[in-house]
């Protein structure tokens, strides 16, 4: 179990604001943490990791206190056994994929355990390059091995995959569902993307200006408008056009430029530059696997 | 044509090797800990650090031999404590070099230490390791280029000091008399031949050590 109660005045670029947050989490769970950028996501991880000192509370990990303000402690990074997975992944350059993940090692003649893990994420094959010869994807990876070589009690993952294309990032959330729940590690998953999320967490909490406002499974929280059995869509209105009775409305949703015909009744008062719902729950809609476009993966590696 | 006196060379080298040496094991660590200070320490530890780019070096020169002088602080208590008088002698050099040399080996490391992402180091302490197991197995290797400039620059210049050296040392042959005050002394004999020699053989190792300093760290600044 590890529970935590933290405080911790932050300045950010809005001002003062107070880190409040209070969570409790069972082995082998993965909560996300999903808010906008300077809600303190990332000091909450830094703060368990060691690298950050709260102004007051405590952190707890299968009964072992790693932090406690009222009882003066407070355990170094090196003693906590954290595995933290870095925005910019924290790569070692002058060591090799093997060399980063063989420093991780709590005991260095478990040697094998680095083979083991190599081969789990794909990465036997470039053991031997340097970080800066390897692509995003397996930066990811390796940062991900490198965290899982040192037997974290807990692991905490910033952002893990935000600056990897949409293709990578679902063949990589992937792998880190599979070992999540293969080492049953506790982790905390900072993140923005729905989708991943869904595909990695049970629960999630969402922080807003240092407060946790909102927490449960991911279905219940993005709830409400965004789920529901109809389809909608939000876009701009790109385009308005006349044809014979009807309107044709060229839309821009997210990426996607999509043509719909309405009625002149219902196109009235919309112009172009409008944001507009495109709604539609008379058909059942039809789903269809899609699959990653580029990357290295591992059913294809690179 | 007499054959010259080697000596003043070898001593000019050996003392930029015995400075650079001391530089490096001071510096190191006083770079790492100056990059991660907060900065109304780091500042004016910089401004201090970087005193002997502006100052002439008799000012650094007297102060130094008023320390090291028995009829003051220092002096005496090194005197009476461990009977070691440091003016006029080779150590009192060192001494000397390494204070004037050290903007050299400080400058490049502190760059060195601030350009690393924090967060390389704090992947070392997240992952288990000590901050002096962090500082020479991730830090350091990934400052090969900022510690051979350091190095390369502390050499360099320490061969080419003259102000201190006259101060703090005099020029006593085989003990303080190093190639650019033999330059001097020469000079001031009319001895115009050896006074070539010494500045022929100056400028010829300071260009040789630009070039190879050039050179590396051309190679150097590739990524590994």
């Amino acid at each position: 179990m590890i529970r935590l109660s933290l405080r911790k005045r932050l300045h950010s670029a809005a001002g003062e604001m107070e880190l409040a947050a209070d969570m409790e989490m069972a082995e082998g769970e993965c909560v996300a943490l999903h808010g906008p950028s300077g809600a303190g996501k990332t000091t909450l991880l830094r703060m368990l990791a060691g690298l950050a000192a709260p102004d007051s509370g405590r952190i707890e990990v299968a009964g072992v206190a790693w932090y406690d303000s009222g009882a003066g402690i407070n355990l170094p990074p090196q003693k906590r056994r954290v595995g933290l997975v870095f925005q910019d992944y924290a790569l070692f350059p002058n060591m090799t994929v093997r060399g980063n993940l063989e420093y991780a090692l709590q005991d260095p003649r478990a040697k094998s355990r680095v083979d083991e893990i190599l081969e789990m994420t794909h990465l036997t094959e470039m053991a031997g390059r340097r970080p800066d010869t390897l692509s995003g994807g397996q930066k990811q990876r390796v940062a991900l091995a490198r965290a899982l070589v040192s037997e974290p009690r807990i692991l905490l993952l910033d952002e893990p995959l935000s600056a990897l294309d949409q293709g990578l990032r679902g063949i990589l959330q992937e792998e880190i569902a599979e070992l999540q729940k293969r080492f049953r590690i506790a982790t905390i998953l900072v993140s923005h993307d729905l989708g991943e999320i869904f595909r990695l967490s049970r629960r999630v909490l969402c922080l807003e200006d240092g407060k946790i406002r909102k927490q449960g499974a991911p279905s219940e929280v993005f709830g409400g408008s965004r789920m529901s059995n109809k389809i909608r869509f939000t876009g701009v209105v790109l385009e308005i056009k006349a044809v014979d009775v009807v309107r044709i409305l060229t839309i821009l949703v997210g990426n996607e430029v999509v043509r719909i015909t309405s009625l002149p009744r219902d196109a009235e008062g919309i112009r172009v530059g409008d944001k507009v719902m495109i709604a539609s729950k008379a058909f059942n809609p039809m789903v269809f696997k899609v699959e990653p476009e580029a990357g290295p993966g591992p059913r294809k590696p690179a | 044509m007499q054959p010259f006196d080697l000596e003043p060379i070898w001593l000019t080298l050996k003392l930029a090797a015995v400075t650079t040496a001391a530089l490096a094991a001071i510096s190191v660590p006083f770079a790492w800990w100056l990059s991660r200070a907060p900065s109304r320490i780091r500042l004016p530890m910089h401004a201090l650090v970087s005193m002997p780019l502006v100052l002439p070096p008799s000012v650094l020169g007297f102060y130094l031999l008023l320390a090291f002088s028995p009829a003051h602080g220092p002096g005496r208590f090194l005197l009476e404590r461990f009977n070691i008088s440091l003016a006029f002698t080779f150590p009192g050099l060192v001494i000397g070099s390494v204070l004037f040399s050290l903007p050299f080996m400080m400058n490049p490391l502190v760059a060195g230490f601030d350009s690393l992402p924090r967060s390389l180091s704090e992947a070392s302490y997240v992952l288990g390791k000590s901050p002096w197991r962090t500082l020479f197995k991730v830090s350091l290797p990934n400052l090969k280029p900022a510690l051979l400039s350091g190095v390369v620059l502390s050499f360099a210049h320490t061969m080419g000091e003259f102000g201190v050296v006259l101060m703090v040392g005099g020029k006593i042959p085989g003990v303080t008399r190093v190639a650019s005050i033999a330059v001097f002394d020469e000079v001031e004999s009319l001895r115009f031949a050896s006074a070539h020699f010494y500045a022929l053989v100056l400028f010829a190792l300071s260009f040789a050590i630009l070039i190879v300093l050039f050179a590396a760290n051309k190679k150097l600044s590739k990524p590994f």
